[in-house]
């Protein structure tokens, strides 16, 4: 089989911030074209990871790789996009100037109509930045990541704020950028985001990288079917039924993470025959992180 | 394999960059009016209606001159020095070092800016003395004036990459507004330095902001201090605030 080229990578980056250590002897490698999702809790040091390959932060020991060369020289950062959680361009700029700006940064930048339509911001080409709504901004951000027609795309919470509809069509633009070879890496607080678009998901626990895995991969590691249902039986009791790994109360229901569910199921139902609302699902990505990220801690 | 590398052009970058930094700052009123129109309100009550009721047109002239001085330092302190330290905030700058941007398009666009901003108050400043004040001056001391004007923006460039440097936005235009004014009046922008008590007149060649009046009035046709001397304080003013300033980036971006 032929593995696409290596583009970027880090090489047992380890990053301290005073006492702290934020990214501890951290290695992974980012291929062309594919798509990479980082995930794990607040302060694991995704941000860390993220800010070593814009060339914003420097290693304390290790190294990173962009494109063969230090992220901090410019040659390499011209074969890539970023969008960051947090930066506002200026307010009084138009959204066309803007995205002009940027894309002159770029050897070869889309032209300037290309990159609005992909980000959806045609209509607004001669609004100001301030003047657009959260969302609108977002767009625009993102606007200034695709314009130079990256080879990698680094998009840090791309989504953080954007209602489900405005999420969804964020994924199709960035599955579109896919397609013609661009690869992503992004961090996301929703699982469920790196289960859509992800081909791997590197999981990030205390600056160390505790899995990477595909999404169903990560899935199976933890394995079980989830059951939810509603009951009047006690928790203790519940843990105590054959092929039971968790149960976890959720307001008036109750949710079991279990293996042979076949066995399992006759005894659940003989023991509260009033047992009501019962789905059986696979097991969610989200689950599976929180229980790899505590046999991590 | 051959590869040709295609390069954009730095030409265009510098010269865009800088035209949108400036069109991004005359924009925004709460800059744009206060540094275009203060100085020129100013220079008018003080330069041109109060003194022609005693009968006399000579302040509208020497006013010229340090006005002028006084009204090219306020982009350079506002727009770069605030406007810096407002971008670092909102991790624009961030964004930017991020990007494939040159790193030194964004600060050569902000002293552009800055002298260009510099260069439309010496006209606005310059035609109402011509126009209300009667001010006569050669040709080539119009061109003087208005070069040292300009180019004067470029130590307080210096001071306001500082200030942005090291202060946090909304303490940033506190900071400016602090010593913006006072070090405009001491150094004799307002008022001629000789009106003062002996012990402010030697104060004043501690401030940056005395030197570019001198190089200002001399340019004017005033014979007021030593302007070698001026032009050797500024360039180490410039140097000093440069240096310092410097310092303060790196400890921002390499911690």
């Amino acid at each position: 089989m032929n593995t696409p080229p290596v583009i970027a990578r880090w090489h047992e980056a380890s990053k301290r911030f005073g006492a702290v250590l934020a990214l501890n002897r951290f290695s992974l490698d980012i291929h062309a074209g594919e798509v990479l999702a980082v995930l794990g809790p607040n302060g694991a040091g995704k941000t860390t990871a993220l800010g070593l390959l814009t060339g914003l932060i420097r290693a304390s020991s290790g190294h990173t790789e962009l494109f063969g060369k230090d992220p901090a020289s410019i040659e390499a950062r011209r074969g890539m996009g970023v969008m960051l959680q947090s930066a506002d361009p200026p307010d009084t700029l138009t959204v066309a100037e803007h995205i002009l700006l940027f894309s002159g940064y770029y050897a070869q930048p889309r032209a300037l109509a290309e990159t609005l339509d992909m980000a959806q911001l045609t209509d607004l080409a001669q609004r100001r930045y301030g003047a657009l709504s959260g969302g609108q901004q977002r767009r625009l951000q993102f606007a200034l990541a695709i314009c130079g027609r990256p080879q990698l795309l680094l998009v840090d919470e791309p989504t953080t704020g954007l209602d489900v509809e405005a999420r969804r069509g964020f994924w199709q633009v960035l599955r579109g950028l896919v397609a013609q070879g661009t690869a992503v890496v992004l961090t996301t607080h929703y699982l469920e985001e790196a289960d859509a678009l992800a081909d791997r998901v590197a999981l990030i626990q205390q600056g160390r990288l505790v899995a990477l895995d595909t999404p169903l991969g990560i899935k199976s590691r933890v394995g079980g079917q989830c059951l939810r249902f509603r009951s009047n039986l006690g928790e203790q009791l519940l843990a105590q039924l054959p092929g039971v790994l968790s149960v976890r109360r959720d307001g008036s229901h109750l949710e079991l993470r279990a293996t042979e569910v076949e066995r399992l199921l006759p005894q659940l139902l003989a023991a509260d025959p009033d047992l009501r609302d019962l789905t059986i699902s696979a097991q969610s990505l989200e689950n599976a992180v929180v229980d790899l990220i505590k046999e991590a801690a | 394999m051959n590869t040709v590398v295609i390069r954009p052009s730095m030409a265009k970058i510098y010269a865009l960059e800088s035209w949108l930094a400036f069109v991004q700052v005359l924009r925004a009123p709460a800059f744009a009016l206060p540094t275009l129109l203060f100085p020129l309100a100013f220079y008018a009550l003080f330069g041109l209606v109060l003194p022609t009721r005693i009968g006399s047109m000579a302040p509208a002239h020497y006013l010229l001159a340090t006005y002028g001085a006084f009204a090219a330092m306020g982009p350079a302190l506002f727009g770069f020095g605030v406007g810096l330290a407002m971008e670092q905030q909102m991790g624009w700058l961030a964004l930017k070092r991020a990007s494939p941007m040159p790193i030194g398009a964004y600060f050569a666009s902000k002293v552009a800016m800055s002298m260009l901003f510099a260069l439309c108050t010496t006209l606005l400043l310059g035609t109402t003395a011509v126009v209300f004040g009667k001010v006569h001056m050669e040709f080539s001391q119009w061109l003087q004036l208005t070069a040292v004007l300009v180019l004067g923006a470029i130590p307080f460039c210096a001071l306001g990459l500082l200030i942005g440097s090291i202060a946090k936005a909304q303490a940033a235009v506190a900071v400016v507004n602090l010593i913006y004014l006072p070090m405009s009046v001491l150094s004799g922008l307002w008022m001629p330095v000789k009106m003062f008590p002996p012990f402010m007149q030697d104060l004043a060649p501690m401030l940056p902001a005395y030197h570019f009046g001198v190089l200002a009035l001399n340019a004017a046709g005033f014979k007021v201090g030593n302007p070698g001397i001026a032009l050797l304080a500024l360039i180490g003013f410039t140097l000093g605030f440069a240096a310092l300033a410097l310092y303060a980036q790196r400890r921002r971006w390499s911690p």
